[in-house]
């Protein structure tokens, strides 16, 4: 009950909190909305469903493996390989134009409500793959929830992603969402300008 | 390594070769495409020559030149451990007479290079017993791999969904400036010009 407070609480910045502990009570019991309660259940249980297709993959297992155990400490570890049983779609890698058709129809196939993730550049824009075979970004097809940037992203950019997601499933936002780099890509604008320059 | 197999060739087509040379231990010779099952069924069967493993087939596309499309074949002969590279020109800059014999009596492997090269270049293999878009989809319209199809067009099999539905721009933004990248592939090939 402390971590329900903690995160269902603390989620609506200014807002009314949602969860209220009743501290007189020495049994101690909770009151929230329903709704609130149903997203902080939702958030600490997405079943992924992995559609691994190219390189990203590599970083997807290193995600999930001991090391950054990226998806098992945010609830998101239990994959599901039918799209029935899952909310979360990992799109990770490269979709060419004949696997289209496919990851549309995994996407219909899975139940209400469900997030997209676009893990790595090819997922989110078609990367630098500007030519016949590949799809310029699974957006084109299917809603997506949060982009991934990076070729491959670091695991600590997909777990930045996890919580961006955590965080929008809170506050019942559907508005796509994109990682920031950790490191301000205008610095190295100007770096690459000054070695153009010299 | 294998200039004797040229100089076997050269003896007994003559004309049908229109040229051959040899770098760096690789042995080329350029066949007249009308010739072109005859000599591969030689390579094939002739006890000297034995080449018995077809390693690749495809097509290359020269827009300037005329004939445009070159079909290289790279043989193996494992017995004899020599290798040869056969090649044939074929297509006119409109890819008319882009056809060839198909090879796949002699090499049963050549099936799926022939394929192939149909499906990314337009080349037709004529005696093929099934020849069909092997990589691209039955919808897609073009070769591909011709130098004058845009580098950056697209037949998406499904429509994509509208700016309206999707709530976010989808404008496709090229991931290079003009100047980097493969800045090769966006220039625009036309005719006469080199």
């Amino acid at each position: 009950m402390g971590e329900l407070k903690s995160d269902a609480g603390g989620a609506v910045a200014g807002g009314p909190r949602t969860v209220t502990l009743d501290s007189g009570s020495t049994s101690g019991f909770a009151t929230t909305k329903i709704d609130a309660l149903l997203n902080w259940a939702r958030k600490w249980s997405l079943f992924k469903y992995p559609f691994v297709t190219a390189c990203c993959g590599m970083e997807f297992m290193a995600l999930t493996s001991p090391r950054f155990d990226g998806s098992a400490r945010f609830g998101a570890e239990a994959p599901r390989f039918s799209p029935r049983q899952s909310d979360l779609l990992w799109v990770v890698g490269t979709i060419s134009q004949r696997q289209a058709p496919a990851l549309k129809r995994i996407y219909e196939q899975m139940m209400e409500p469900k997030w997209v993730f676009a893990f790595g550049t090819c997922a989110s824009t078609g990367g630098f793959y500007d030519n016949y075979t590949t799809l310029p970004g699974i957006d084109k097809i299917i809603p997506c929830d949060i982009y991934i940037p990076g070729c491959p992203p670091r695991p600590e950019a997909v777990i930045d992603g996890l919580m961006l997601l955590q965080d929008k499933i809170t506050r019942g936002d559907r508005t796509p969402g994109i990682v920031k780099p950790r490191e301000d890509p205008a610095t190295l604008i100007q770096l690459r300008r000054s070695r153009e320059e010299a | 390594m294998s200039e004797r197999v040229l100089q076997v060739l050269k003896d007994k087509f003559g004309d049908a070769i229109v040229e051959t040379h040899s770098a760096w231990g690789d042995d080329t010779a350029v066949v007249n495409a009308s010739q072109w099952k005859e000599v591969c069924a030689f390579l094939r069967h002739d006890p000297q020559m034995g080449f018995d493993m077809l390693v690749d087939l495809c097509g290359v596309d020269y827009p300037d030149r005329d004939p445009r499309i070159e079909i290289v074949a790279h043989l193996y002969s494992v017995a004899r451990r020599h290798r040869v590279r056969v090649k044939a020109r074929v297509g006119n800059a409109e890819m008319a007479s882009a056809e060839i014999d198909s090879i796949t009596e002699i090499w049963p492997g050549a099936d799926w290079f022939e394929r192939e090269t149909y499906d990314l270049m337009g080349v037709t293999f004529k005696g093929h017993p099934d020849l069909r878009r092997i990589l691209l989809y039955p919808e897609f319209e073009g070769h591909p791999l011709l130098k004058d199809y845009p580098a950056n067009k697209t037949q998406p099999l499904i429509p994509y969904r509208t700016e309206e539905e999707a709530g976010v721009p989808l404008d496709k933004l090229a991931p290079f400036r003009a100047d980097e990248g493969m800045s090769f592939g966006r220039r625009v090939w036309s005719r006469g010009e080199s």
